[in-house]
Protein backbone atom coordinates (compact mmCIF):
# COMPACT_ATOMS: atom_id res chain seq x y z
CA UNK A 1 0.00 0.00 0.00
CA UNK A 2 1.09 3.83 -0.56
CA UNK A 3 1.11 6.03 2.13
CA UNK A 4 -2.49 7.12 1.69
CA UNK A 5 -3.55 3.87 1.46
CA UNK A 6 -1.89 3.11 4.65
CA UNK A 7 -3.13 5.51 6.80
CA UNK A 8 -6.75 5.31 5.37
CA UNK A 9 -6.55 1.58 6.35
CA UNK A 10 -5.37 2.13 9.90
CA UNK A 11 -8.05 4.74 10.79
CA UNK A 12 -11.09 2.29 9.31
CA UNK A 13 -9.48 -0.37 11.39
CA UNK A 14 -8.75 -2.43 8.28
CA UNK A 15 -5.46 -4.45 6.74
CA UNK A 16 -5.56 -2.93 3.67
CA UNK A 17 -8.13 -0.80 1.43
CA UNK A 18 -7.93 0.22 -2.22
CA UNK A 19 -8.53 2.91 -4.59
CA UNK A 20 -12.32 3.61 -4.90
CA UNK A 21 -13.26 1.39 -1.85
CA UNK A 22 -15.98 3.45 0.57
CA UNK A 23 -14.83 3.49 4.14
CA UNK A 24 -15.50 4.71 7.31
CA UNK A 25 -12.41 6.56 8.88
CA UNK A 26 -12.15 7.88 12.53
CA UNK A 27 -10.77 11.32 12.34
CA UNK A 28 -7.84 12.43 14.74
CA UNK A 29 -8.44 16.45 14.02
CA UNK A 30 -12.03 18.33 13.14
CA UNK A 31 -11.78 21.98 11.71
CA UNK A 32 -13.40 24.84 10.81
CA UNK A 33 -13.17 28.91 10.23
CA UNK A 34 -15.66 31.76 10.70
CA UNK A 35 -16.95 30.93 7.07
CA UNK A 36 -17.65 27.59 7.49
CA UNK A 37 -18.35 27.05 11.04
CA UNK A 38 -21.89 28.69 11.11
CA UNK A 39 -23.74 25.89 8.63
CA UNK A 40 -21.36 23.38 10.38
CA UNK A 41 -23.02 24.64 13.97
CA UNK A 42 -26.51 24.63 12.36
CA UNK A 43 -26.00 21.24 10.86
CA UNK A 44 -24.91 19.64 14.28
CA UNK A 45 -27.88 20.96 15.94
CA UNK A 46 -30.00 19.14 13.78
CA UNK A 47 -28.37 15.92 14.03
CA UNK A 48 -29.33 15.75 17.40
CA UNK A 49 -26.67 14.79 19.78
CA UNK A 50 -25.43 17.49 22.37
CA UNK A 51 -21.66 17.17 22.73
CA UNK A 52 -18.86 17.13 20.11
CA UNK A 53 -17.30 13.72 19.75
CA UNK A 54 -14.01 14.87 21.34
CA UNK A 55 -13.73 18.68 22.13
CA UNK A 56 -9.56 18.35 22.19
CA UNK A 57 -9.68 16.87 18.84
CA UNK A 58 -12.19 20.00 17.38
CA UNK A 59 -10.31 23.22 16.43
CA UNK A 60 -12.18 26.23 15.58
CA UNK A 61 -10.02 29.44 14.09
CA UNK A 62 -11.47 32.61 13.39
CA UNK A 63 -8.95 33.73 9.89
CA UNK A 64 -11.09 34.58 7.31
CA UNK A 65 -12.80 37.59 8.27
CA UNK A 66 -11.12 38.32 11.74
CA UNK A 67 -10.53 40.86 13.62
CA UNK A 68 -14.23 41.40 12.16
CA UNK A 69 -14.62 43.13 9.38
CA UNK A 70 -18.00 43.99 9.05
CA UNK A 71 -21.35 43.26 11.50
CA UNK A 72 -22.24 40.14 9.76
CA UNK A 73 -18.31 38.71 9.79
CA UNK A 74 -18.79 39.32 13.89
CA UNK A 75 -22.03 37.68 14.01
CA UNK A 76 -20.30 34.91 12.39
CA UNK A 77 -17.48 35.46 14.32
CA UNK A 78 -19.32 35.09 17.79
CA UNK A 79 -21.91 32.32 16.52
CA UNK A 80 -18.49 29.81 16.41
CA UNK A 81 -16.90 31.11 19.23
CA UNK A 82 -19.95 30.99 21.52
CA UNK A 83 -19.83 27.24 20.09
CA UNK A 84 -16.49 26.32 21.12
CA UNK A 85 -17.16 28.08 24.40
CA UNK A 86 -20.30 25.76 25.26
CA UNK A 87 -18.28 22.57 23.60
CA UNK A 88 -15.07 23.55 25.79
CA UNK A 89 -13.53 22.61 21.85
CA UNK A 90 -9.87 24.18 20.97
CA UNK A 91 -9.96 28.06 20.10
CA UNK A 92 -7.85 30.50 18.93
CA UNK A 93 -9.02 34.23 20.20
CA UNK A 94 -7.64 37.31 18.22
CA UNK A 95 -4.30 37.80 19.67
CA UNK A 96 -3.42 33.96 19.58
CA UNK A 97 -4.65 33.38 16.03
CA UNK A 98 -2.98 33.10 12.43
CA UNK A 99 -4.43 31.77 9.44
CA UNK A 100 -5.44 28.11 10.32
CA UNK A 101 -3.10 26.32 7.65
CA UNK A 102 -0.25 27.95 9.33
CA UNK A 103 -1.11 27.59 12.78
CA UNK A 104 -2.36 24.03 13.37
CA UNK A 105 0.88 22.52 12.48
CA UNK A 106 2.24 25.46 13.95
CA UNK A 107 1.03 24.66 17.40
CA UNK A 108 1.49 21.05 17.06
CA UNK A 109 -2.16 20.07 16.77
CA UNK A 110 -2.16 18.19 13.04
CA UNK A 111 0.57 15.65 13.31
CA UNK A 112 1.88 12.83 10.94
CA UNK A 113 -0.34 9.75 10.52
CA UNK A 114 -3.10 11.96 11.28
CA UNK A 115 -6.42 11.71 9.23
CA UNK A 116 -7.54 15.81 9.52
CA UNK A 117 -11.19 17.16 7.78
CA UNK A 118 -11.51 20.51 7.76
CA UNK A 119 -14.32 23.08 6.16
CA UNK A 120 -11.93 24.18 3.94
CA UNK A 121 -10.44 23.23 1.15
CA UNK A 122 -7.30 24.25 1.70
CA UNK A 123 -6.89 21.77 5.17
CA UNK A 124 -4.42 19.28 2.61
CA UNK A 125 -1.78 21.83 3.58
CA UNK A 126 -0.78 19.52 6.60
CA UNK A 127 -0.21 16.26 3.77
CA UNK A 128 2.91 18.24 4.25
CA UNK A 129 3.68 16.64 7.89
CA UNK A 130 2.93 13.31 6.44
CA UNK A 131 -1.12 13.38 7.15
CA UNK A 132 -3.81 12.33 5.42
CA UNK A 133 -5.80 15.91 5.16
CA UNK A 134 -8.66 16.83 3.27
CA UNK A 135 -11.49 19.61 2.64
CA UNK A 136 -14.59 18.87 3.17
CA UNK A 137 -17.60 20.52 3.38
CA UNK A 138 -19.71 22.51 6.62
CA UNK A 139 -22.21 19.30 6.39
CA UNK A 140 -19.49 16.52 6.71
CA UNK A 141 -17.69 18.37 9.21
CA UNK A 142 -21.00 18.95 10.86
CA UNK A 143 -21.12 14.76 11.34
CA UNK A 144 -17.43 14.64 12.04
CA UNK A 145 -17.65 16.57 14.66
CA UNK A 146 -20.79 14.52 16.01
CA UNK A 147 -19.48 11.11 15.85
CA UNK A 148 -15.69 11.40 14.95
CA UNK A 149 -15.57 9.56 11.69
CA UNK A 150 -16.51 10.03 8.23
CA UNK A 151 -16.92 8.15 5.06
CA UNK A 152 -14.35 8.38 2.41
CA UNK A 153 -13.49 6.63 -0.79
CA UNK A 154 -9.86 5.57 -1.03
CA UNK A 155 -8.45 7.82 -3.75
CA UNK A 156 -6.15 6.26 -6.13
CA UNK A 157 -2.65 8.05 -5.76
CA UNK A 158 -0.56 9.51 -7.78
CA UNK A 159 3.40 10.20 -7.23
CA UNK A 160 5.40 13.15 -8.24
CA UNK A 161 9.27 12.98 -8.15
CA UNK A 162 11.22 15.65 -8.26
CA UNK A 163 14.76 15.00 -9.08
CA UNK A 164 17.90 17.67 -9.12
CA UNK A 165 19.21 20.85 -7.49
CA UNK A 166 16.50 23.68 -7.51
CA UNK A 167 18.27 26.80 -9.12
CA UNK A 168 18.17 30.22 -7.32
CA UNK A 169 15.16 31.78 -6.62
CA UNK A 170 13.29 28.56 -7.54
CA UNK A 171 10.76 27.67 -4.17
CA UNK A 172 8.73 24.94 -3.34
CA UNK A 173 5.48 27.53 -4.79
CA UNK A 174 7.31 27.42 -8.62
CA UNK A 175 7.63 23.88 -8.09
CA UNK A 176 4.17 23.05 -7.08
CA UNK A 177 3.11 26.12 -10.08
CA UNK A 178 4.42 24.36 -12.39
CA UNK A 179 3.48 20.90 -11.42
CA UNK A 180 -0.45 22.28 -12.01
CA UNK A 181 0.40 23.88 -15.33
CA UNK A 182 1.71 20.52 -16.27
CA UNK A 183 -1.67 18.32 -15.18
CA UNK A 184 -3.81 21.02 -15.13
CA UNK A 185 -6.69 22.37 -12.47
CA UNK A 186 -8.17 18.82 -12.51
CA UNK A 187 -5.21 16.69 -13.50
CA UNK A 188 -5.01 14.89 -9.62
CA UNK A 189 -9.30 15.13 -9.36
CA UNK A 190 -9.97 12.33 -6.52
CA UNK A 191 -6.56 11.81 -6.37
CA UNK A 192 -3.69 11.58 -3.54
CA UNK A 193 -0.26 13.51 -5.01
CA UNK A 194 2.76 12.00 -3.04
CA UNK A 195 5.56 14.59 -3.46
CA UNK A 196 8.76 12.72 -3.77
CA UNK A 197 12.41 12.53 -4.73
CA UNK A 198 15.40 13.76 -3.87
CA UNK A 199 14.86 17.37 -4.15
CA UNK A 200 11.56 17.28 -2.08
CA UNK A 201 14.17 15.96 0.52
CA UNK A 202 15.90 18.39 0.95
CA UNK A 203 12.91 20.59 1.30
CA UNK A 204 12.30 22.58 4.49
CA UNK A 205 9.35 22.10 5.82
CA UNK A 206 7.84 25.38 5.11
CA UNK A 207 8.36 24.85 1.53
CA UNK A 208 6.35 21.33 2.06
CA UNK A 209 3.77 23.22 3.81
CA UNK A 210 3.26 25.52 0.61
CA UNK A 211 3.25 22.30 -2.08
CA UNK A 212 0.84 20.46 -0.34
CA UNK A 213 -1.61 23.24 0.21
CA UNK A 214 -2.25 23.56 -3.14
CA UNK A 215 -2.92 19.97 -3.94
CA UNK A 216 -6.31 21.03 -4.14
CA UNK A 217 -5.78 23.33 -7.23
CA UNK A 218 -5.25 20.35 -9.06
CA UNK A 219 -8.05 19.07 -8.17
CA UNK A 220 -6.63 16.72 -5.68
CA UNK A 221 -7.99 15.29 -2.45
CA UNK A 222 -5.05 15.15 -0.60
CA UNK A 223 -1.28 16.26 -1.33
CA UNK A 224 1.43 13.64 1.13
CA UNK A 225 5.04 13.86 1.93
CA UNK A 226 7.14 11.25 3.78
CA UNK A 227 8.06 11.71 7.23
CA UNK A 228 11.75 12.09 7.35
CA UNK A 229 14.39 13.86 9.99
CA UNK A 230 12.35 17.34 8.49
CA UNK A 231 9.21 16.01 9.61
CA UNK A 232 10.38 14.70 12.84
CA UNK A 233 12.65 17.88 14.22
CA UNK A 234 9.59 19.98 13.06
CA UNK A 235 7.06 17.88 15.05
CA UNK A 236 9.44 17.50 18.25
CA UNK A 237 8.93 20.08 20.85
CA UNK A 238 5.34 20.97 19.02
CA UNK A 239 3.45 17.51 19.52
CA UNK A 240 1.52 17.11 22.52
CA UNK A 241 0.03 13.02 22.26
CA UNK A 242 1.52 10.71 20.08
CA UNK A 243 1.41 9.41 16.53
CA UNK A 244 1.98 7.24 13.79
CA UNK A 245 4.29 7.08 11.04
CA UNK A 246 3.25 5.55 7.98
CA UNK A 247 5.37 5.01 5.07
CA UNK A 248 4.73 3.86 1.33
CA UNK A 249 5.57 0.44 0.77
CA UNK A 250 8.31 0.07 -1.62
CA UNK A 251 5.62 -2.16 -3.94
CA UNK A 252 2.65 0.17 -3.31
CA UNK A 253 1.25 0.74 -6.66
CA UNK A 254 0.71 4.19 -8.03
CA UNK A 255 -2.66 5.54 -10.52
CA UNK A 256 0.68 7.23 -12.23
CA UNK A 257 3.89 8.12 -11.34
CA UNK A 258 5.21 11.42 -12.59
CA UNK A 259 8.93 12.82 -12.65
CA UNK A 260 10.08 16.42 -12.79
CA UNK A 261 13.83 17.69 -13.23
CA UNK A 262 13.52 20.55 -11.38
CA UNK A 263 16.89 22.06 -11.95
CA UNK A 264 15.95 23.31 -14.92
CA UNK A 265 13.18 25.19 -13.81
CA UNK A 266 12.30 29.19 -13.46
CA UNK A 267 10.47 31.03 -11.24
CA UNK A 268 6.93 30.59 -11.87
CA UNK A 269 3.83 32.77 -12.41
CA UNK A 270 0.24 31.67 -12.69
CA UNK A 271 -1.89 34.28 -15.12
CA UNK A 272 -5.98 34.57 -14.72
CA UNK A 273 -7.71 33.34 -14.06
CA UNK A 274 -6.75 29.76 -13.20
CA UNK A 275 -3.80 28.19 -10.93
CA UNK A 276 -2.34 25.97 -14.14
CA UNK A 277 -2.50 29.33 -16.36
CA UNK A 278 1.75 29.31 -15.34
CA UNK A 279 4.43 30.82 -17.73
CA UNK A 280 8.24 30.89 -17.32
CA UNK A 281 9.27 34.34 -15.24
CA UNK A 282 11.28 34.70 -18.55
CA UNK A 283 8.56 34.83 -20.58
CA UNK A 284 5.61 37.04 -18.84
CA UNK A 285 6.08 40.00 -20.85
CA UNK A 286 5.53 43.71 -19.32
CA UNK A 287 2.52 43.07 -16.71
CA UNK A 288 2.06 46.04 -14.67
CA UNK A 289 0.35 45.57 -10.76
CA UNK A 290 -1.07 47.81 -9.12
CA UNK A 291 -0.54 45.63 -5.76
CA UNK A 292 1.23 42.56 -4.45
CA UNK A 293 0.70 40.41 -1.71
CA UNK A 294 2.88 38.27 0.29
CA UNK A 295 1.19 36.57 2.97
CA UNK A 296 -1.80 33.51 3.13
CA UNK A 297 -2.00 29.55 4.50
CA UNK A 298 0.33 29.20 1.05
CA UNK A 299 3.19 31.60 1.48
CA UNK A 300 2.81 33.70 5.15
CA UNK A 301 5.58 31.31 6.76
CA UNK A 302 8.53 32.94 7.95
CA UNK A 303 10.57 31.33 5.44
CA UNK A 304 8.72 33.76 3.49
CA UNK A 305 9.15 36.34 4.67
CA UNK A 306 12.95 36.17 5.34
CA UNK A 307 12.93 35.38 1.41
CA UNK A 308 10.87 38.56 0.84
CA UNK A 309 12.88 40.78 2.54
CA UNK A 310 15.95 39.34 1.18
CA UNK A 311 14.62 40.85 -2.26
CA UNK A 312 12.90 43.80 -0.97
CA UNK A 313 16.27 45.15 1.72
CA UNK A 314 17.72 48.52 -0.31
CA UNK A 315 15.34 49.06 -2.66
CA UNK A 316 11.45 50.87 -2.02
CA UNK A 317 8.63 49.35 -3.41
CA UNK A 318 7.36 51.54 -6.50
CA UNK A 319 5.40 54.36 -5.94
CA UNK A 320 2.40 53.11 -8.43
CA UNK A 321 2.32 49.40 -6.03
CA UNK A 322 0.54 48.85 -2.73
CA UNK A 323 2.84 46.04 -1.60
CA UNK A 324 0.63 43.93 1.77
CA UNK A 325 2.45 41.72 3.76
CA UNK A 326 0.51 39.17 6.55
CA UNK A 327 2.20 37.32 8.21
CA UNK A 328 0.50 33.85 9.13
CA UNK A 329 0.13 33.84 12.57
CA UNK A 330 0.80 35.76 15.76
CA UNK A 331 3.64 33.56 16.29
CA UNK A 332 5.36 34.20 13.10
CA UNK A 333 4.69 38.07 13.37
CA UNK A 334 6.59 38.54 16.37
CA UNK A 335 9.76 36.36 15.54
CA UNK A 336 9.91 38.73 12.08
CA UNK A 337 9.51 41.54 14.45
CA UNK A 338 12.65 40.11 16.53
CA UNK A 339 14.36 39.24 13.02
CA UNK A 340 13.87 42.91 12.07
CA UNK A 341 11.93 41.96 9.17
CA UNK A 342 9.04 44.21 10.32
CA UNK A 343 10.80 47.07 10.00
CA UNK A 344 12.45 45.92 6.94
CA UNK A 345 9.26 45.48 4.88
CA UNK A 346 8.10 49.14 6.66
CA UNK A 347 11.28 50.93 5.63
CA UNK A 348 10.84 49.39 2.18
CA UNK A 349 7.43 50.93 1.78
CA UNK A 350 5.48 47.88 2.24
CA UNK A 351 2.38 47.74 5.12
CA UNK A 352 2.22 45.19 7.13
CA UNK A 353 -1.00 43.18 8.74
CA UNK A 354 -1.87 40.84 11.55
CA UNK A 355 -2.34 37.43 10.63
CA UNK A 356 -5.80 36.78 8.45
CA UNK A 357 -7.30 35.95 5.34
CA UNK A 358 -8.29 39.26 4.23
CA UNK A 359 -7.22 39.87 0.39
CA UNK A 360 -6.46 36.10 -0.32
CA UNK A 361 -10.61 35.42 -0.98
CA UNK A 362 -11.62 39.05 -1.33
CA UNK A 363 -12.48 39.82 1.90
CA UNK A 364 -10.97 43.06 3.07
CA UNK A 365 -7.45 44.28 3.86
CA UNK A 366 -6.22 44.85 0.19
CA UNK A 367 -9.51 44.74 -2.52
CA UNK A 368 -8.96 45.33 -5.92
CA UNK A 369 -10.79 47.43 -8.07
CA UNK A 370 -11.90 47.17 -11.47
CA UNK A 371 -9.37 46.89 -14.02
CA UNK A 372 -6.75 46.50 -11.44
CA UNK A 373 -4.01 43.59 -11.02
CA UNK A 374 -1.79 42.03 -8.08
CA UNK A 375 0.78 39.58 -7.70
CA UNK A 376 0.35 37.28 -5.17
CA UNK A 377 1.46 34.66 -3.41
CA UNK A 378 -1.88 33.13 -2.53
CA UNK A 379 -3.02 29.90 -3.99
CA UNK A 380 -6.43 30.63 -6.05
CA UNK A 381 -6.60 33.30 -9.15
CA UNK A 382 -10.10 32.67 -10.50
CA UNK A 383 -12.47 35.39 -11.35
CA UNK A 384 -12.86 38.24 -8.50
CA UNK A 385 -10.98 36.26 -6.01
CA UNK A 386 -9.41 39.76 -5.03
CA UNK A 387 -12.28 41.72 -5.86
CA UNK A 388 -13.96 43.11 -8.76
CA UNK A 389 -14.83 40.81 -11.65
CA UNK A 390 -12.57 42.66 -13.53
CA UNK A 391 -9.49 42.66 -11.67
CA UNK A 392 -6.64 40.33 -12.59
CA UNK A 393 -4.56 38.24 -9.70
CA UNK A 394 -0.90 36.45 -11.16
CA UNK A 395 0.23 33.85 -8.30
CA UNK A 396 3.69 33.65 -7.64
CA UNK A 397 6.16 32.89 -4.96
CA UNK A 398 7.54 35.78 -2.44
CA UNK A 399 10.62 36.70 -3.97
CA UNK A 400 8.92 37.48 -7.69
CA UNK A 401 5.89 39.11 -5.35
CA UNK A 402 8.51 41.18 -3.79
CA UNK A 403 10.53 41.58 -6.84
CA UNK A 404 7.37 42.77 -8.88
CA UNK A 405 6.73 45.40 -6.18
CA UNK A 406 9.61 46.86 -6.46
CA UNK A 407 9.70 47.16 -10.47
CA UNK A 408 6.07 48.03 -10.29
CA UNK A 409 5.75 45.34 -12.89
CA UNK A 410 5.68 41.75 -12.61
CA UNK A 411 9.78 40.59 -12.71
CA UNK A 412 12.36 38.44 -11.35
CA UNK A 413 14.10 38.94 -8.44
CA UNK A 414 17.66 38.52 -10.77
CA UNK A 415 16.31 41.53 -12.14
CA UNK A 416 17.31 43.53 -8.77
CA UNK A 417 20.93 42.37 -8.38
CA UNK B 1 -37.37 11.66 -8.86
CA UNK B 2 -37.91 13.29 -11.96
CA UNK B 3 -36.25 16.65 -12.74
CA UNK B 4 -37.59 18.90 -15.70
CA UNK B 5 -36.50 22.52 -16.43
CA UNK B 6 -34.80 24.88 -18.75
CA UNK B 7 -31.37 24.50 -18.87
CA UNK B 8 -28.41 27.18 -18.35
CA UNK B 9 -25.40 26.43 -19.64
CA UNK B 10 -21.43 27.49 -18.43
CA UNK B 11 -17.86 25.89 -19.64
CA UNK B 12 -14.95 24.34 -17.68
CA UNK B 13 -13.85 24.92 -14.06
CA UNK B 14 -17.11 27.07 -13.11
CA UNK B 15 -15.06 27.37 -9.80
CA UNK B 16 -16.87 28.20 -6.44
CA UNK B 17 -15.63 32.31 -6.22
CA UNK B 18 -18.19 32.79 -9.21
CA UNK B 19 -21.02 30.44 -8.28
CA UNK B 20 -20.94 32.61 -4.87
CA UNK B 21 -18.04 35.21 -4.31
CA UNK B 22 -16.43 35.69 -1.00
CA UNK B 23 -17.70 38.85 -0.26
CA UNK B 24 -20.67 37.37 0.83
CA UNK B 25 -19.95 34.96 2.73
CA UNK B 26 -20.07 37.18 5.78
CA UNK B 27 -23.66 35.39 5.74
CA UNK B 28 -24.95 32.13 5.21
CA UNK B 29 -28.68 32.26 5.25
CA UNK B 30 -29.31 30.03 1.58
CA UNK B 31 -31.78 32.83 0.59
CA UNK B 32 -29.41 35.45 1.25
CA UNK B 33 -26.85 34.07 -1.13
CA UNK B 34 -29.09 33.09 -3.68
CA UNK B 35 -29.39 36.77 -4.29
CA UNK B 36 -25.58 36.58 -5.53
CA UNK B 37 -25.87 33.22 -7.23
CA UNK B 38 -23.56 33.29 -10.12
CA UNK B 39 -23.12 36.52 -10.38
CA UNK B 40 -19.27 36.86 -11.38
CA UNK B 41 -19.71 34.55 -14.35
CA UNK B 42 -23.48 35.05 -15.29
CA UNK B 43 -24.75 38.97 -13.99
CA UNK B 44 -28.19 37.82 -15.68
CA UNK B 45 -28.41 34.41 -13.84
CA UNK B 46 -30.61 35.88 -10.23
CA UNK B 47 -33.17 37.16 -12.63
CA UNK B 48 -33.68 34.71 -15.26
CA UNK B 49 -33.40 31.52 -13.23
CA UNK B 50 -36.72 29.55 -12.64
CA UNK B 51 -37.32 27.18 -10.05
CA UNK B 52 -36.63 23.97 -11.72
CA UNK B 53 -34.48 25.25 -14.17
CA UNK B 54 -31.47 22.95 -14.57
CA UNK B 55 -27.58 24.11 -14.83
CA UNK B 56 -25.21 22.62 -17.50
CA UNK B 57 -21.56 22.58 -17.39
CA UNK B 58 -18.38 20.63 -18.58
CA UNK B 59 -15.33 19.55 -16.21
CA UNK B 60 -14.69 20.22 -13.30
CA UNK B 61 -17.75 22.13 -12.15
CA UNK B 62 -17.34 23.44 -8.45
CA UNK B 63 -13.81 23.46 -7.73
CA UNK B 64 -11.64 25.57 -5.40
CA UNK B 65 -13.18 26.82 -2.44
CA UNK B 66 -14.99 24.10 0.25
CA UNK B 67 -18.14 26.55 1.13
CA UNK B 68 -20.77 24.66 1.28
CA UNK B 69 -22.35 28.48 0.19
CA UNK B 70 -21.78 27.47 -3.42
CA UNK B 71 -24.48 24.36 -3.76
CA UNK B 72 -26.65 26.24 -1.00
CA UNK B 73 -27.25 29.28 -3.06
CA UNK B 74 -27.22 27.22 -6.31
CA UNK B 75 -30.29 24.79 -4.95
CA UNK B 76 -31.97 28.27 -2.95
CA UNK B 77 -31.45 30.01 -6.47
CA UNK B 78 -34.40 27.45 -7.58
CA UNK B 79 -32.04 25.08 -9.88
CA UNK B 80 -33.37 21.43 -9.76
CA UNK B 81 -30.36 19.43 -10.56
CA UNK B 82 -26.84 20.14 -12.24
CA UNK B 83 -25.30 18.33 -14.90
CA UNK B 84 -21.76 18.41 -16.01
CA UNK B 85 -19.00 16.43 -17.36
CA UNK B 86 -17.11 16.04 -13.81
CA UNK B 87 -17.43 17.60 -10.61
CA UNK B 88 -14.93 19.09 -8.13
CA UNK B 89 -14.60 16.41 -4.92
CA UNK B 90 -15.59 18.78 -2.15
CA UNK B 91 -18.34 19.96 -4.24
CA UNK B 92 -19.56 16.45 -5.15
CA UNK B 93 -19.68 15.86 -1.15
CA UNK B 94 -21.30 19.08 -0.61
CA UNK B 95 -24.20 18.59 -3.26
CA UNK B 96 -25.23 15.41 -1.73
CA UNK B 97 -25.13 16.47 1.77
CA UNK B 98 -27.31 19.16 1.28
CA UNK B 99 -29.66 17.38 -1.39
CA UNK B 100 -28.84 19.17 -4.52
CA UNK B 101 -29.12 16.62 -7.08
CA UNK B 102 -26.28 16.14 -9.78
CA UNK B 103 -25.59 13.96 -12.73
CA UNK B 104 -22.25 13.12 -14.03
CA UNK B 105 -23.16 13.04 -17.91
CA UNK B 106 -20.49 13.67 -20.41
CA UNK B 107 -22.56 13.65 -23.80
CA UNK B 108 -25.42 15.47 -22.09
CA UNK B 109 -22.66 18.14 -21.05
CA UNK B 110 -21.31 18.67 -24.56
CA UNK B 111 -24.51 18.34 -26.36
CA UNK B 112 -27.62 20.71 -24.41
CA UNK B 113 -27.47 23.94 -25.53
CA UNK B 114 -28.79 26.78 -23.14
CA UNK B 115 -32.39 27.45 -23.18
CA UNK B 116 -32.74 23.73 -23.94
CA UNK B 117 -35.75 21.85 -21.98
CA UNK B 118 -34.09 19.03 -20.64
CA UNK B 119 -35.82 16.11 -18.15
CA UNK B 120 -33.64 14.18 -15.67
CA UNK B 121 -34.66 10.63 -13.57
CA UNK B 122 -32.20 10.76 -10.91
CA UNK B 123 -32.30 6.67 -9.88
CA UNK B 124 -32.16 5.54 -13.54
CA UNK B 125 -29.70 8.48 -14.60
CA UNK B 126 -31.73 8.96 -17.65
CA UNK B 127 -31.65 12.50 -19.44
CA UNK B 128 -34.05 13.49 -22.15
CA UNK B 129 -33.05 16.86 -23.93
CA UNK B 130 -37.17 17.35 -24.95
CA UNK B 131 -35.87 20.51 -27.42
CA UNK B 132 -33.79 18.25 -29.87
CA UNK B 133 -35.54 14.42 -28.85
CA UNK B 134 -32.05 13.07 -27.85
CA UNK B 135 -31.19 10.95 -24.83
CA UNK B 136 -28.49 10.42 -22.82
CA UNK B 137 -27.35 8.24 -20.00
CA UNK B 138 -25.15 9.73 -16.77
CA UNK B 139 -23.04 7.87 -14.38
CA UNK B 140 -25.07 6.01 -12.18
CA UNK B 141 -24.51 6.31 -8.27
CA UNK B 142 -23.01 4.06 -5.93
CA UNK B 143 -24.84 2.50 -3.92
CA UNK B 144 -24.15 3.95 -0.19
CA UNK B 145 -24.81 7.35 -2.29
CA UNK B 146 -28.34 6.94 -3.46
CA UNK B 147 -28.90 5.68 0.45
CA UNK B 148 -27.87 8.91 1.30
CA UNK B 149 -29.90 10.67 -1.51
CA UNK B 150 -32.73 8.81 -0.67
CA UNK B 151 -32.52 9.13 3.27
CA UNK B 152 -32.60 13.15 1.98
CA UNK B 153 -29.11 14.08 2.79
CA UNK B 154 -25.94 13.33 5.64
CA UNK B 155 -27.62 14.88 8.58
CA UNK B 156 -30.46 12.35 7.96
CA UNK B 157 -28.47 9.56 7.30
CA UNK B 158 -26.54 10.06 9.86
CA UNK B 159 -29.68 11.04 12.25
CA UNK B 160 -31.00 7.64 11.36
CA UNK B 161 -27.70 5.94 12.18
CA UNK B 162 -27.66 7.17 15.32
CA UNK B 163 -31.14 6.86 16.18
CA UNK B 164 -31.31 11.16 17.22
CA UNK B 165 -34.39 11.48 14.65
CA UNK B 166 -36.85 13.34 16.30
S1 LIG C 1 -5.37 32.28 3.32
FE1 LIG C 1 -6.72 32.16 1.55
S2 LIG C 1 -6.64 30.06 0.84
FE2 LIG C 1 -5.76 30.12 2.90
S3 LIG C 1 -7.46 29.59 4.26
FE3 LIG C 1 -7.40 31.82 4.07
S4 LIG C 1 -8.79 32.31 2.38
FE4 LIG C 1 -8.33 30.13 2.27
Amino acid sequence: MNLAEKILAAHAGKDRVSPGELVGVKVDVVLANDVTAPISITEFRRIGVERVFDPARVIFVPDHFVPNKDIKAAEQAKLMRNFAREQGTVYFEVGEMGIEHALLPEKGLVLPGDVVVGADSHTCTYGALGAFATGMGSTDVAVAMATGEIWMRVPPSIKFIYKGTMPRWVTGKDVILYTIGQIGVDGALYAAMEFAGDAVERMSMDARLTMANMAIEAGGKAGLFAVDDTTLSYVKGRATRDFTVYRSDDDAEYAQVLEYDVSVLEPQVAFPHLPSNTRRISEVGNIAVDQAVIGSCTNGRMEDLRLAVGVLRGHKVHPYVRCIVIPGTQAIYLQALREGLIEAFIEAGAVVSTPTCGPCLGGYMGILAEGERAIATTNRNFVGRMGHPKSEVYLSSPAVAAASAVLGRIGSPAELL
Amino acid sequence: MKLSGRVHRYGANVDTDVIIPARYLNMSDPADLANHCMEDIDGEFVKKVKPGDIIVATANFGCGSSREHAPLAIKASGIGCIIATSFARIFYRNAINIGLPILECEEAAEDVKSGDQVEAELASGIIVNRTTGRTYRAKPYPEFMLELIESGGLVDYTQKKLGTAS
